[in-house]
């Protein structure tokens, strides 16, 4: 066991990193705004649970979190190479957090992979913290390391600590009579005792959690609970080398109220329920197909079947949306979910549900592509599909979310625009968003706002594309529902009685019609404000999706530092606001960061006339807030 | 416009839509439209229950000449839809009409799935051997070396049996007929309808433009009566004029023979009796061509188990009903400055 501290310390400008510590007393604690751990390690290793209860722990005790797991997209890759590295970012403090972070206070490697995988991503002066017993020669080759880079000079600008986390946890868990094997599975608990006690947080919320996940295992139960106080134990017993201090993050100035974590998966998920509620719809029909991203919501959804929820798991995506327009037809909510190459095989089905106008919701978890890409990784590309990908003149609702917790709201709106003008409506998220999560603020159900469907029954003067005058949507009429009788399809429908029509004319008002349809939604939704900043600033950042966090703690950098700029955020990509080209008119510049090779940019120059630039990005990785500064900063110099 | 109660007994007419029946003269869709509609009235069915779906074709164009709800959908997703709407209701009485292209080739998937699942909705898949909608291609039901405009030369490829993909499929209800036998043909889709679950109905259909007389080697009507067995269940596979001809398995063998009924020492005792609740003896019957041996026509499969739609209902009603508040507050939560 030992420690290096890099010549002079390392601490950044923000000063909020552990390596500003000097030397401190033991039982001393420093006082840090915000940090960002990273637990990485083998997909084997337990790295999604250790990062997500230091998560918890962490909201527990009051902080502002955000999270980001990051796993390979092979379920067991060989152990020890770098392609098979699990990694979980917890970025947590007494500030406003909106983004995972953009670089690490915190590394905790497990093995020597996972620290060359993640080590870039270590600001200059911070913490490493390895399982020195990993890093043996065999780990050391998988790694592709030539020399020990705890010997050698690899780790010379950051603070390293080396610990035999193995042989501590085997010490910890002897009296349990577990193999070696099932002990070593232990290091992730021990490991998290480190961390929370580093950062002072509690750990009961943990050890209720092994409790009820181990209660019928108690042999591994009662292990895993001594490996978490033995790590807890080891900082505070005066083992830890003397410049290794306790953290004291205060916490956050949230706003009062009951707070849960919450996923983007999970919020699309109750979004869409609480959707259906609002709507008077008892019955949501989710048909889905398994694909990464999108998987976690089929399985979230499939949770739900006491509130209504029936999961379909259909034998394609074709089937999967066909049978959610099927389900509307016949009354339900049909809800189908994807990933940008499954929503590509839906879309002759989604053409379907536009000219039969029927209510559907399409999610699309955007993942990198094209084609297969890199499924867990997350993009922006699938913009131009939601507004364009489909033959014909076939116009839809698009909106997308911003966090975790917005996609609640986001799922809720689709779910009205769905419903209030039959038409289907596709959510864009991304693999960012249903992976990562944040504090949410649980709302009382009974006050959110109800958009009831209002079912025809009444015959007389009936015909099904009967539009209603004020938002020219067609009536739902329910099978089952007597004197109603009738039928829709895929061919073209008269205007006046609905039947089937190939007069040229016909054709044309009602292909305006669906347009108009769509257009209007423009007036039913609120007009654009800027997020932050004024009106006519010199530069406006424009964004729309997962990119919401860093552009906006990157506009506030900036206009703390006196820039002229405001941040504008798009949660509708069509129609958009009715204000939109106006306000962006406003602006002297307009700068459009999106995690594509430019899409919306092109939108919004196509649609305005205006002179947009793209700041585009397509690593698979999240804008970091330094890129959107630095971004502003060479603009506005 | 329909009245919005039906109390009265509806007739055939009463299922007709006032759309006009756009299928080409002599197509034996009509027959077909003639004989569903028929057997709605019989059953006494009510229009506003029920749902005719179709994908794309001929065929598909079904439900528009319906007064029922129908829903005239994509190429050959008709089943998905048809899920979808049992999902939604499964109250509603959904029939699937599809065709040969629309059904084994485009959606053969959705055909095997819906099978599998056994979602109760009557399948009627109108079998013309060919693509008519598109002008007359070969389709994959077409025998080997019909000649069309996508096979100059005559086709290559094995045709498909409905019914044996459908029994492969794990059908629970698999039958036959023929459009130009109205009075057969409304009896199957009345055990059709009976049956709990997906029932299968093949029906040989007669595309007089692109495919005439394809069927005419067992239902002309000076050799119906060798080329055909009527299958019962319980009654002996016997056929010909005078139902001197029988079905037997070949000593030592897994196949079926054609035999005649004292002949070589054949008694009635040799013949086969159908029992519909054989999944072999139906795999055995649906394999059968003539000439060497009669089309198997009626109830070939039926064995009902239990229907998909009911087994998500049963799930839904134990899981009833939660509150949704309870649910976000489920998990871990936490409260700032709560009183």
């Amino acid at each position: 066991m030992s420690a290096n501290s890099p010549d002079g310390g390392g601490a950044d400008g923000n000063g909020s990193g552990v390596a500003a510590s000097s030397r401190a007393s033991l039982g001393r604690r420093e006082i840090r705004d915000e940090i960002v751990i990273r637990f990485a390690g083998d997909s084997g290793d337990g790295i999604q649970l250790t990062g997500s209860q230091f998560a918890i722990e962490s909201a527990l005790a009051g902080s502002d979190i955000a999270t980001l797991p990051d796993y390979p997209a092979e379920i067991r890759a060989p152990a020890g190479t770098t392609y098979g590295v699990s990694a979980f970012q917890v970025h947590f403090g007494s500030v406003d957090i909106r983004t995972s972070g953009d670089e690490l206070d915190v590394l905790v490697a497990f093995n020597p992979a996972a620290l060359k995988v993640n080590l870039d991503d270590l600001r200059i002066g911070g913490m490493v913290i390895v399982d020195e017993s990993s890093f043996t020669d065999r780990n050391l080759k998988k790694a592709d390391y030539e020399s020990n880079p705890l010997e050698d000079d690899t780790l010379a600008r950051h603070q390293l600590i080396k610990l035999d986390v193995t042989r501590l946890t085997e010490e910890a868990v002897k009296d349990f009579g577990l193999s070696s094997k099932d002990a070593r599975r232990s290091r992730n608990l021990w490991a998290l005792g480190l961390m929370l006690w580093m950062y002072g947080r509690d750990r009961s919320a943990t050890v209720d959690w092994l409790k009820g996940k181990f209660g019928k295992k108690p042999d591994i139960m009662n292990a895993n609970i001594a490996a978490l106080n033995a790590g807890h134990a080891f900082g505070e017993t005066a083992e830890m080398p003397s410049d290794i201090v306790g953290y004291t993050v205060a916490a956050a100035d949230v706003a009062p109220g009951l707070y849960r974590t919450i996923t983007g998966t999970e919020a699309t998920a109750y979004g869409l329920l609480a959707g259906a509620r609002a709507a008077g719809l008892g019955r949501i029909v989710f048909g889905s197909y398994p694909i990464t991203p999108a998987s976690p919501l089929l399985h979230a959804m499939a949770q739900l079947a006491e509130y209504g929820v029936v999961t379909f798991q259909a034998e394609d995506e074709i089937a999967a949306i066909c049978s959610a327009i099927g389900a509307s037809y016949g009354g339900a909510l049909g809800v189908t979910s994807s990933s940008g190459a499954g929503v590509a095989l839906k879309t002759e089905a989604a053409g379907l549900a536009v000219g039969a106008e029927l209510p559907l919701i399409i999610v699309n978890a955007q993942r990198a592509g094209p084609s297969t890409g890199m499924p867990t990784k997350a993009e922006q590309a699938d913009l131009l599909q939601a507004l364009h990908g489909r033959h014909g003149e076939a116009p839809l609702a698009v909106v997308a979310a911003a966090t975790p917790g917005d996609s609640f709201e986001v799922a809720m709106e689709a779910v009205r625009l769905a419903t209030k003008y039959m038409t289907p409506v596709i959510l864009l998220s991304d693999a960012y968003l249903m992976n990562a999560a944040e504090p949410w603020a649980i709302p009382d159900v009974n006050k959110l706002p109800s958009f009831p469907v209002q079912f025809r029954t009444d015959p007389e003067g009936y015909h099904p594309f009967l539009r209603d005058p004020e938002t020219l949507a067609r009536p739902w009429a329910r099978p089952g529902t007597p004197g109603l009788e009738h039928r829709v399809g895929g061919l073209e429908r008269d205007y006046e009685t609905g039947d089937i029509s190939y007069d040229p004319e016909n054709h044309a008002r009602m292909t305006e019609a669906r347009a108009a349809k769509i257009a209007g939604i423009a007036d039913d939704i609120p007009l654009q404000k800027p997020e932050l900043g004024p009106e006519n600033a010199t530069l406006a950042v424009v964004g729309w999706g997962s990119t919401y966090g860093p552009i906006y703690q990157g506009v506030t950098k900036a206009r703390e530092e006196g820039y002229h700029v405001a941040h504008i955020h798009l949660r509708y990509l069509s129609p958009f606001p009715r204000n939109l080209g106006e306000l962006l008119k406003s602006y002297d510049r307009i700068l459009v960061p999106e995690m594509n090779r430019g899409q919306l940019v092109s939108v919004l120059r196509d649609r305005y006339l205006i002179q947009g630039e793209a700041l585009t990005k397509v690593q698979g990785q999240p804008f970091k807030i330094a890129e959107i500064y630095e971004a502003i900063r060479t603009r506005l110099g | 416009m329909t009245t919005a109660s039906e109390t009265i007994q509806l007739k055939p007419a009463d299922f007709a839509s006032d759309q006009e029946v756009r299928w080409c003269p002599g197509c034996g869709d009509y027959a077909i439209l003639k004989a569903i509609q028929r057997t709605l009235a019989e059953l006494g069915v009510k229009r506003e229950n029920t749902v005719f779906v179709s994908g794309i074709g001929c065929a598909s164009r079904f439900p528009y000449y319906m007064s029922t709800y129908g829903f005239h959908t994509i190429h050959g997703r008709a089943p998905a839809f048809a899920t979808g709407i049992k999902l939604a209701n499964p109250e509603l009485d959904v029939w699937v009409v599809t065709g040969d292209g629309d059904g084994l080739s485009i959606g053969g998937n959705h055909t095997l799935h819906i099978l599998r699942r056994n979602v109760n909705v009557q399948i009627c898949l109108f079998n013309n051997e060919i693509y008519g909608l598109t002008k007359g291609q070969y389709s994959p039901t077409s025998r080997q070396g019909t000649v069309s405009p996508s096979s100059p030369k005559g086709s290559l490829e094995q045709p498909l049996s409905a019914c044996a993909f459908a029994l492969g499929a794990g059908a629970r209800f698999v039958a036959r007929s023929v459009d130009t036998m109205q009075k057969h043909l409304i009896e199957v889709l009345k055990r059709a309808h009976e049956h709990h679950g997906a029932s299968f109905t093949e029906i040989f259909q007669n595309c007089i433009v692109f495919n005439d007389k394809a069927f005419a080697d067992f239902t002309d009507r000076e050799i119906a009566a060798d080329r055909q067995v009527h299958v019962d269940h319980g009654a002996p596979l016997l056929f010909g004029k005078d139902r001197e001809k029988g079905l037997r398995l070949k000593p030592g063998t897994l196949q079926l023979e054609a035999v005649t009924v004292g002949q070589d020492g054949v008694t009635e005792d040799d013949i086969l009796v159908h029992d519909e609740k054989d999944r072999a003896l139906a795999q055995l019957l649906v394999a059968m061509e003539p000439p060497e041996l009669p089309v198997a026509l009626g109830v070939v499969y039926c064995d009902p188990a239990p229907v998909y739609e009911d087994q998500v209902e049963s799930r839904l009603d134990a899981a009833c009903c939660g509150d949704l508040n309870d649910l976000l507050r489920s998990g871990r939560t936490w409260c700032v400055d709560c009183d």
